[in-house]
């Protein structure tokens, strides 16, 4: 067995010895230059190392070296029963928490077969469309940012923050809300939120145009992003690539349309799409995106039905407060479901749902008792970032910046 | 030439606009944002209103923390020195909120509603044993009109433990 001495780190022994497969052969004749980007560069969005070998300014090779922020979460959820570890789902993509939350839900109700009342399916909806255009917004003002457009950061962070004030405002806490639960949501949603929503719903086209009177025709942020990096679809779709980076290079691949989950079948809305597969063809996409979030949250909040949010299931679901002082039956299930919680039954199941970053998938397998078996991410940022070093590949450094903002890597996400 | 001129000037419109408008931030910590009323900050142990803890020590709140902070070691109540109503009550109470990731589990899993998530989210610590909040620091001041912990009661009246509860509302 080898230890971790005897183990090669090829990218960490500082020689190239380990790695000429990796480089060209002038790397190795001294013709070129290795320099490491990152892990403590602002504008990897993150701890992500990038191993560049340059010709002057030209990117001949770029190795990107993930792993610094693995927090072995699939690892932990399993020491934990299924409520509890829904904790940590929250805590891999960090910019869509609620997103998480409900693939997480729906793997654990399509193995137990639990039901979910239509009005707790709506406010997902509602709530995951919010958290797509949170998400959105931080891609934006981080990508703008990385191009030294510097205002459209503080605007669509200034959004942003009513959009986190909502979150707050159901489950209360702005980003780690776990507000989505199995068999339903954590509480019904207080009764100024719908007003909320409708205001944000208001301001926020205006606000889409604006940012867009910054970037959409700026001939400096065009010069950046036109033409480059351009995927065909059929790269996109050999490595895996999902999300508004796949439908940027024209193929309408969208989860809320091919398998609908949590009754997207009900509202009307179009996927964006563009052909050129280029830097700015995602821009293009994913400011559409935002559009189209708008037009599902106000048809989801306009024929909002009422009733409860939570699944009747005692086996599954802990019983109401209220009845906690007066049935027996209730004060077991709550005292097991919060000790040893459920077993649901032996079997796997895969869930995907569309984040904002792509497919984001779930694997669970179960062996019939409390804990999960195995759990496995399937992590759009991770497949995304996959196709950096192509995209790289004869740009220029200053690009690779623009490059790592379009592909909206969330590195918690990526090494979850 | 003229368009990139022209694009560049409807930018610098928004730009100035915007800086005629009024500024979103706040100034803190000079001025507070108020939190909502559902926001899970600082724990606090509740009592009843006769000055009687509503924690009866059953350690549940331990075994729903996915962060495993909370810590509890129940002792037995009697007559003469009654701190809650039932068999039971927490001699040791303690939170460790370096590990506390404020889900609010324990809240849900509280059958009593002793433990509750208040409004500051103002923790700092200057060592890893401050960290550690003790019952006295949690369990909040008697009311007016309550006495304080442990009591002298009459015997048979605290028997329930688990008190007669509403589903939350806000």
């Amino acid at each position: 067995m080898t230890t971790m001495q005897e183990f090669e780190f090829p990218l960490m022994d500082g020689t190239l010895d380990g790695m000429t497969h990796l480089v060209s052969e002038r790397a190795i004749e001294g013709d070129t230059v290795l320099l490491n980007m990152g892990p403590q560069h602002p504008s990897t969005h993150g701890v992500l190392r990038l191993l560049l070998e340059l010709d002057g300014e030209t990117v001949i090779t770029c190795i990107p070296d993930v792993g610094f922020l693995h927090t072995g979460v699939e690892k932990n959820m399993e020491a934990k029963t299924y409520i509890k570890a829904e904790v940590m789902s929250d805590r891999l993509d960090y910019l869509n928490n609620l997103g998480n939350n409900l693939v997480y839900c729906l793997a654990i109700e399509k193995l137990t077969g639990l039901d979910v009342p239509v009005r707790a399916q709506a406010i997902r909806v509602i709530l995951v469309e919010l958290q797509r255009i949170s998400s959105h917004l931080v891609w934006l003002g981080t990508h703008a940012l990385d191009l030294a457009a510097m205002s459209v950061f503080l605007y669509c962070f200034r959004e942003r923050e009513i959009i986190l004030d909502i979150f707050e405002m159901v489950s209360g806490q702005r980003m780690m809300t776990t507000y989505i639960r199995p068999g339903g949501l954590w509480r019904d949603v207080p009764d100024e939120f719908e007003q909320a929503v409708r205001q944000f719903l208001e301001a926020f086209p205006e606000r889409i145009d604006q940012y867009e009177s910054l970037l959409t025709k700026n001939p400096l942020f065009l010069q950046r992003t036109k033409g480059l990096g351009v995927m065909t679809q059929e790269d996109a779709l050999r490595w895996g690539v999902t999300g508004p980076m796949l439908r940027a290079s024209g193929l309408a691949h969208d989860l809320r349309i091919a398998q609908p989950y949590s009754g997207y079948e009900q509202y009307d809305f179009d996927i964006p799409t563009h052909t050129d597969g280029d830097t700015y063809a995602r821009y293009v996409v994913r400011m559409e995106e935002m559009r189209q979030s708008i037009k599902i949250v106000q048809q989801a909040l306009d024929k909002l039905p009422y009733g409860p949010v939570r699944s009747n299931n005692r086996k599954y679901v802990p019983p109401p407060r209220s009845e906690l002082s007066t049935s027996m039956e209730a004060v077991i299930h709550h005292f097991k479901l919060w000790t040893e919680g459920f077993t649901p039954p032996k079997g796997s199941v895969y869930v995907g749902v569309e984040s904002p970053r792509g497919e984001l998938g779930v694997y669970l397998e179960s062996d019939g008792g409390p804990k999960p078996y195995r759990i496995h991410w399937r992590t759009p940022s991770f497949m995304n970032l996959q196709t950096l070093p192509m995209l790289a590949k004869g740009n220029l450094v200053a690009d690779l910046v623009a490059l790592i903002g379009t592909a909206d890597i969330v590195l918690g996400d990526v090494d979850r | 030439m003229a368009g990139i001129i022209g694009e560049i000037l409807r930018g610098l419109s928004t730009t100035l606009h915007m800086a005629a408008t009024k500024p979103v931030t706040i100034q803190y910590p000079e001025v507070k944002r108020p939190v909502r009323p559902r926001f899970k900050g600082r724990h606090h142990l509740m009592r009843y209103d006769n000055g009687m803890e509503k924690c009866i020590g059953c350690s549940l709140c331990s075994a729903a923390c996915p962060a495993d902070a909370i810590f509890v070691e129940a002792a037995e109540n009697t007559d003469e020195e009654r701190y809650s109503p039932g068999e039971r009550y927490a001699r040791v109470y303690e939170i460790n909120m370096l590990r506390c990731i404020f889900c609010g589990y324990c809240e849900d899993a509280c059958p009593t509603e002793a433990i509750v998530l208040g409004d500051n989210y103002e923790l700092s610590f200057t060592d890893r044993r401050s960290s550690i909040y003790a019952k006295e620091m949690l369990l909040v001041p008697v009311d007016e009109g309550g006495k304080p912990t442990p009591q002298k009661v009459e015997p048979g009246i605290y028997t329930r433990s688990i008190p007669v509860m509403q589903d939350p509302k806000d």
